[in-house]
């Protein structure tokens, strides 16, 4: 057995985990992204038939998944620059609070664009 | 939970859990008296005296001035002379201590701290300066805002909860950490100091600090309320600067 | 080790950077992909609106630029503290997303704006 190597966590630790993984998500997805884009050279038709995936109830769920990790670790960098580069404020944590909001209203934004 | 035969039979118990063996080992129980306005320094310090002399423990002052008594309790690095037992009941009901994480564990509660101190060195953690006795007194404004960025880090007293609550300095086994970086933070807003480009160049990098992710761990536990995160967020920003105009070579 | 610092300093550096240009293009893209979605997507709607358009292929390409800078930095990082990897290696690897990034998504910019 090893010591205790436990450390209860921060809300800032939190905020770095979201920004990470969500990240690493979004870095894993772009290749995707990118070859069903890229089918438009093989024509339309081609580019139709790529796009047809997004017709599944799972990939819609994705898409919405990205756009709400996008939103997350776009807010989530912002704050990250403000404590890196702007006037010390401390853990900014207004800003965390930010993040999950924006992040949650573009959530709704998509499904609301989704539906109509 | 029956009262330790040493004890009055109308006491109040604890019962306790304290690592003890080094890498490898196991955490122990005992029961200990439970009083009024008790540390956890007191717990430790009633168990090695009255119940096991075998365990190992550092304190010095235990009064909150010389941190030589910082351990793991329930997994949180505190200075164990200014931690009361009621305010971590108040929080859970068990009670755990253990020797501080991130350092190697020599025996019991007490960890190594070479390398820790070493780190600070490599930071070029020390001041240097230019005049001798004989040259006149540097001015220095108490209000400038070098002078202010300073002040808030040259409390540190060495005690590694900082350094034990990292999670780079976890996952980085050369990561500086909190403590070194900033006191090299000090040390760079020091105008007397005359080794500013070696010490920034020193602190650079990945094993220094632009691999600081801002956990803010650090400014959350310390108990003289210093802030590393500050200290090495303006050395990101001044030294990321730095080199890519090429100042750092 | 020294160089090591230096290059490891530039790096924190362009990837703030990065990702403050990118941070324009992402509201952009959020907004306009609202738009796209709505009564379901198709090839011949996006293709209508992009092909032929130079802002288009422009702003689109600058986008995967930056993505080619800001990704990799944060991959090699996460390849280093979480997946255990030296620093050469992370290095490798990184290097060999940012040219996937800049082939696969340079392709899909022409695809779709050429």
């Amino acid at each position: 057995m090893r010591a205790s190597r436990s450390r209860s966590r921060s809300l800032a630790y939190s905020a770095f985990v979201v920004h990470r993984v969500s990240g690493l998500l979004l870095a894993l997805f772009l290749p995707l992204h990118f070859l069903v884009l890229s089918q438009a050279i093989r024509g339309q038709a081609a580019l139709d038939q790529a796009l047809r995936l997004s017709d599944l109830p799972a990939v819609k769920f994705a898409e919405w998944g990205l756009v709400v990790l996008l939103t997350l670790h776009l807010v989530g960098g912002i704050r990250l620059i403000l404590i890196e580069f702007g006037p010390w404020k401390g853990t900014r944590s207004g800003w965390i609070t930010a993040t999950v909001f924006i992040a949650g209203c573009t959530g709704v934004l998509f499904l609301y664009n989704l539906v109509i | 939970m029956t009262t330790p035969a040493h004890l009055p039979t109308d006491s109040k118990t604890l019962s306790v859990r304290i690592w003890r063996g080094a890498a490898e080992g196991n955490f122990k129980t005992y029961q200990v008296p439970r009083n009024e306005s008790q540390t956890i320094l007191d717990i430790v310090t009633y168990v090695q005296r009255e119940l096991d002399p075998t365990l190992s423990y550092r304190f010095a002052c235990r009064v909150g001035m010389c941190g030589s008594c910082a351990m793991l309790v329930n997994g949180q690095a505190r200075w164990t002379c200014r931690t009361h037992v009621s305010r971590v009941l108040d929080q859970s009901s068990t009670l755990e201590i253990a020797p501080l994480s991130n350092m190697p564990v020599i025996k019991d509660l007490a960890t190594d701290m070479t390398v820790f101190f070493d780190k600070w060195a490599k930071a070029k953690g020390q001041f240097k300066g230019a005049k001798s006795r004989n040259d006149d007194f540097a001015q220095v404004r108490p209000d400038s805002p070098q002078r202010r960025a300073a002040d808030a880090g040259i409390e540190c007293i060495g005690c590694g909860i900082c350094y034990s609550s990292c999670d780079v300095v976890a996952w980085r086994p050369d990561y500086l950490g909190p403590a070194a970086l900033n006191r090299a933070w000090t040390l760079a807003n020091d105008v007397r100091d005359t080794q500013q480009l070696e010490r920034l160049k020193a602190i650079a990098g990945d094993a220094g600090c632009h691999a600081c992710h801002s956990h803010f761990l650090c400014t959350e536990r310390c108990p003289k309320a210093i802030s590393p995160t500050a200290g090495i967020a303006g050395l990101k920003k001044k030294i990321g600067r730095m080199a890519v105009k090429g100042e750092l070579e | 080790m020294n160089e090591d610092a230096i290059a490891q300093a530039r790096a924190w550096y362009w990837q703030r950077i990065s990702a403050m240009v990118l941070a324009v293009f992402v509201v952009i893209h959020l907004v306009v992909m609202m738009y796209a979605i709505r009564g379901g997507l198709s090839a011949a709607e996006i293709l209508d609106r992009t092909q032929g358009s130079l802002l288009v292929g422009v702003f689109y390409g600058l986008f995967v630029l930056a993505c080619a800078v800001h990704v990799p930095i944060g991959i090699a990082k996460i390849l280093q503290e979480w997946g255990g990897a030296s620093p050469r290696v992370a290095s490798r690897l990184s290097q060999l997303f940012a040219a996937v990034i800049v082939i696969m998504g340079l392709a899909a910019v022409w695809g779709v704006s050429a």
